[in-house]
């Protein structure tokens, strides 16, 4: 690879410089998240995107008739763009559930990793107007937005981009799922899932890891209520939009009965008119802002679940290290003829007679390559948590920084919204109170 | 003109007005051109500082009226006194005796029936003010009410005068005949209206409608804002409690947080000024409606009076002499009653016209103040992190 390639390029909007900060925003094409370029070199050599969304109907595992909505997916070489040719895309269909699978293969290979999540599967904290029909147009193009936006998540990370069934997951639309199985991954899926669903109690966690996991708790208790909060504020100023639009109406019955006041009446009550239309625009941008927030909502579930992994790779640490102990204790009182832990066999072999020399002999045999065993295990365990707490906070600390540049971007692109809403605001009115003034 | 010495000043209901005014509809004319600008503007009233009096029997409130005015009648330049809501209604129904087919401004009702609010509330004594301060106003502007010996009395007297000068008006029975001519005159009703007061008539029931709709979708929109309100108010909070999770998120949550909460400020005095300035005048224009739709039917009455008296000067045979002075009384007291009414009606167009267009005009003025006062702070906060930024050099600006 040439050094003089030029930058990857991540299908997004480009990164602002210090004077247009409120002008890049304002372009209001639908576009993936921003992100912080990353030279990992599958985007070096590809470019990625989610370009269309179609509803299909086919037959069922079960032979029943559904309709599905399958996206394509684009992947375009680099060089190929930037040469000025612009070459056919390669281009597959993906359904939802494949994504899905792609995301729990990765979950569980990589469970050292946050991994991005995908957009939600069914619409949720919904204003009214907002259609929670997962056929409905709108959500469809969010979630078409959302997908290409995990998608180049993963493309950017410096570990997940390199996964072979990532990158045939792009590129070969036939016989993957069959690949995916092959890996044999499902199985350590179901024990993944009960184990992170089991209760056990850690002795001695990672204190970053279990502060780590609080944050989880809080980030995702937090961004629910705001998106509650703000779903409801959504359909609340809604409301006082559309009944402008009365306005409209009585001006124009009442501008019929008047002389002087006529013109200036009808030409007020058709900017009551568009004030109230306005509204969906706006509420429109606010859904791409909540969209955002949602993200990060999953993100959050990504974070606990790598904590929660720490905590088991501990568990079982700590298991197996008091297994050892407990076994070497055994050897001790074996050798020395004392008795300090109760066993039933001890309280048997009391009640019933010693044992005799040689059955002890092979007890302490047995329980002496226990113990080697045990070492051994604790050993690599050991080396397990370490390596996991090592490249989990690597993780993490990415991650970190990510999440805090996406949010204040987001923040800020909330406030872009928030003004642009003012403007329109006192154009509408502005010109009313024109018309107003020569009523 | 030769109508001076012949009019009869006896109204339909037994009172008489000022008979030292010049009564003739053509003088009463001349009079509606006269042109008033604040040049010649004679007469300021204001009506301000309620008090609460507590007696053995009730609580009430007065409110302070005072006067400036270079006017010869007036014994001096400068009035106040105190007077309560009954006071003004008592003048209210003075105007409206004297001159039945006048237009007389309307008073804020006496109860609020609908999301009752408690009678001394301050918001509702304060709203009350402003309306009963139009009240007196629109009457001081007016030529014909401006002149009233009542008004002169409301806006001079002690509290004792004008209780005993309330004493004097046309008795209780008297009024009760009234009312009971009135419905002779009205079930009789009238034969042959003038186009132009059908159309008058058709013009206020169309009127009528269309206020009542603005008042309603008025209403509504503050409703609305409130419930938004209320929403946007848990927005700000959720904002600071995250900015209590994060490091380096805590500055602009918080900042954002301390955004939300001063346009909530801003809604919330939106919503008010809604409230106390564009919802009373529309509801004054309501009950103008019903005024005009009064004044309408009284001059019907009239008219019907007139209709019957002529008839029965056609087909009675005695005393044809009285009945003949009686219509003549009638038909003069029509045309009166026609000419006031049509030039008041000019009149009241003109100032409905303004103090609609002046009411929305205000209302718009201050939604672009809002909007304008909710953009500086967004707009803050994007100059606040972009400082931010380039300050701790952390974001690739590049």
């Amino acid at each position: 690879k040439q050094d003089a390639s030029p930058p990857p390029r991540v299908p997004c909007k480009p990164m602002p410089t210090k004077n247009n900060l409120l002008d890049s925003r304002q372009t209001k094409e639908k576009r993936s998240f921003c992100m912080v370029e990353k030279g990992t070199s599958l985007l070096k050599k590809m470019e990625i995107s989610v370009a269309e969304a179609e509803k299909r109907t086919g037959k069922n595992a079960v032979n029943m008739q559904e309709t599905y909505t399958v996206y394509l997916i684009e992947t375009r070489p680099v060089d190929a763009a930037s040469e000025g040719t612009n070459p056919v895309p390669d281009s597959l269909w993906r359904r939802y559930s494949e994504f899905e699978l792609l995301r729990n293969y990765l979950l569980v290979t990589y469970p050292f990793l946050v991994v991005p999540p995908l957009p939600e599967k069914r619409a949720e904290f919904v204003w009214h107007k907002l259609s929670a029909d997962n056929m409905d147009p709108d959500f469809v193009e969010r979630r078409r937005v959302g997908l290409e936006n995990f998608l180049l998540r993963v493309a950017s990370h410096p570990d997940l981009s390199s996964d072979k069934i990532f990158y045939s997951f792009l590129t070969e639309e036939n016989g993957w799922k069959e690949t995916v199985f092959e890996t044999g991954f499902q199985a350590k899926a179901d024990s993944r899932l009960k184990a992170l669903n089991a209760t056990f109690r850690v002795k001695n966690p990672d204190k970053r890891f279990a502060e780590m996991k609080h944050y989880g708790d809080e980030l995702q208790s937090v961004i629910s209520q705001l998106l509650r909060v703000r779903a409801r504020a959504a359909d609340r100023l809604y409301g006082v939009y559309k009944v402008h639009g009365n306005y409209g109406r009585v001006f124009s019955e009442w501008s019929a009965i008047e002389k002087e006041m006529g013109d200036g009446l009808q030409s007020a009550g058709h900017h009551m008119d568009a004030y109230a239309a306005s509204v969906d625009d706006i509420l429109e941008e606010e859904e791409h802002y909540a969209d955002q927030l949602k993200e990060y909502l999953f993100y959050a579930d990504a974070l606990r679940a790598v904590c929660r992994k720490h905590e088991l790779t501990q568990y079982e640490l700590e298991m197996a290290a008091q297994d050892l102990t407990s076994k070497k204790q055994q050897r001790e009182e074996l050798a020395t003829g004392t008795i300090r832990t109760f066993s039933l066999k001890g309280v048997t072999s009391k009640l019933f007679g010693q044992e005799t020399p040689e059955q002890r002999e092979a007890k302490l045999k047995m329980l002496e390559t226990q113990i080697e065993e045990g070492e051994e295990l604790v050993k690599e365990r050991n080396a397990e948590c370490e390596e996991f707490v090592k490249s989990a906070w690597v993780d993490i600390e990415r991650f970190k920084e990510q999440k805090d540049h996406d949010l204040r971007e987001a923040l800020i692109s909330y406030a872009i919204m928030q003004i642009s809403m003012c403007k329109k605001g006192i154009q509408v009115w502005n010109n009313a109170k024109e018309c107003f003034s020569k009523m | 003109s030769h109508f001076q010495k012949n009019v009869d000043t006896t109204l339909t209901d037994g009172s008489s007005f000022n008979a030292s005014m010049q009564t003739s509809p053509a003088s009463m004319i001349n009079q509606y051109k006269f042109e008033e600008d604040a040049d010649t503007k004679d007469i300021f009233v204001t009506v301000d500082n309620p008090e609460s009096h507590v007696t053995a029997i009730e609580t009430y409130i007065t409110y302070r009226v005072m006067t400036k005015t270079t006017r010869s009648e007036f014994d001096s330049s400068e009035f106040e006194v105190r007077r309560r809501y009954q006071d003004f209604l008592w003048l209210k129904g003075r105007l409206e005796e004297a001159h039945p087919t006048l237009i007389v401004h309307p008073l804020p009702e006496k109860f609020v029936v609908k999301g009752m609010v408690e009678r001394f509330n301050e918001d509702f004594i304060e709203t009350r003010r402003r309306a009963l301060h139009r009240f007196l106003n629109k009457i001081a502007e007016h030529p014909i009410f401006s002149s009233s010996e009542d008004f002169k009395i409301f806006l001079t007297a002690a509290s004792g005068e004008l209780t005993s000068h309330k004493k004097q008006g046309p008795g209780f029975l008297s009024r009760m005949g009234d009312t009971v001519k009135a419905v002779a005159a009205a079930v009789r009703g009238v034969r042959n209206r003038p186009q132009e007061f059908t159309e008058m008539q058709e013009y206020v029931e169309a009127f009528s409608q269309k206020i009542i709709s603005l008042d309603k979708v008025t209403q509504r929109i503050v409703r609305e804002q409130k419930e938004y309100l209320e929403e946007l108010k848990e927005c700000g909070p959720t904002y600071a409690l995250w900015s209590q999770s994060e490091e380096e998120l805590a500055e602009p949550l918080k900042n954002v947080a301390g955004c939300v909460d001063r346009c909530c400020k801003e809604t919330e005095e939106q919503v008010k000024n809604l409230s106390d300035h564009l919802i009373p005048v529309l509801h004054e224009y309501v009950l103008c409606a019903d005024t005009l739709k009064a004044v309408l039917r009284r001059r019907d009455n009239i008219q019907a009076d007139f209709e019957a008296k002529t008839e029965a000067l056609a087909t009675k045979k005695a005393n044809r002499d009285t009945m003949r002075d009686d219509l003549d009384k009638a038909e003069d007291r029509l045309e009166w009653a026609n000419n006031a009414l049509k030039s008041d009606w000019t009149r009241w167009q003109k100032v409905m016209r303004t103090d609609l267009r002046s009411a929305f005009v205000d209302t718009a003025e201050r939604n672009v103040s809002y909007y304008e006062k909710c953009l500086a702070v967004w707009e803050s906060f994007l100059h606040s992190q972009r400082t931010d930024a380039e300050g701790n050099g952390k974001v690739d600006f590049s």
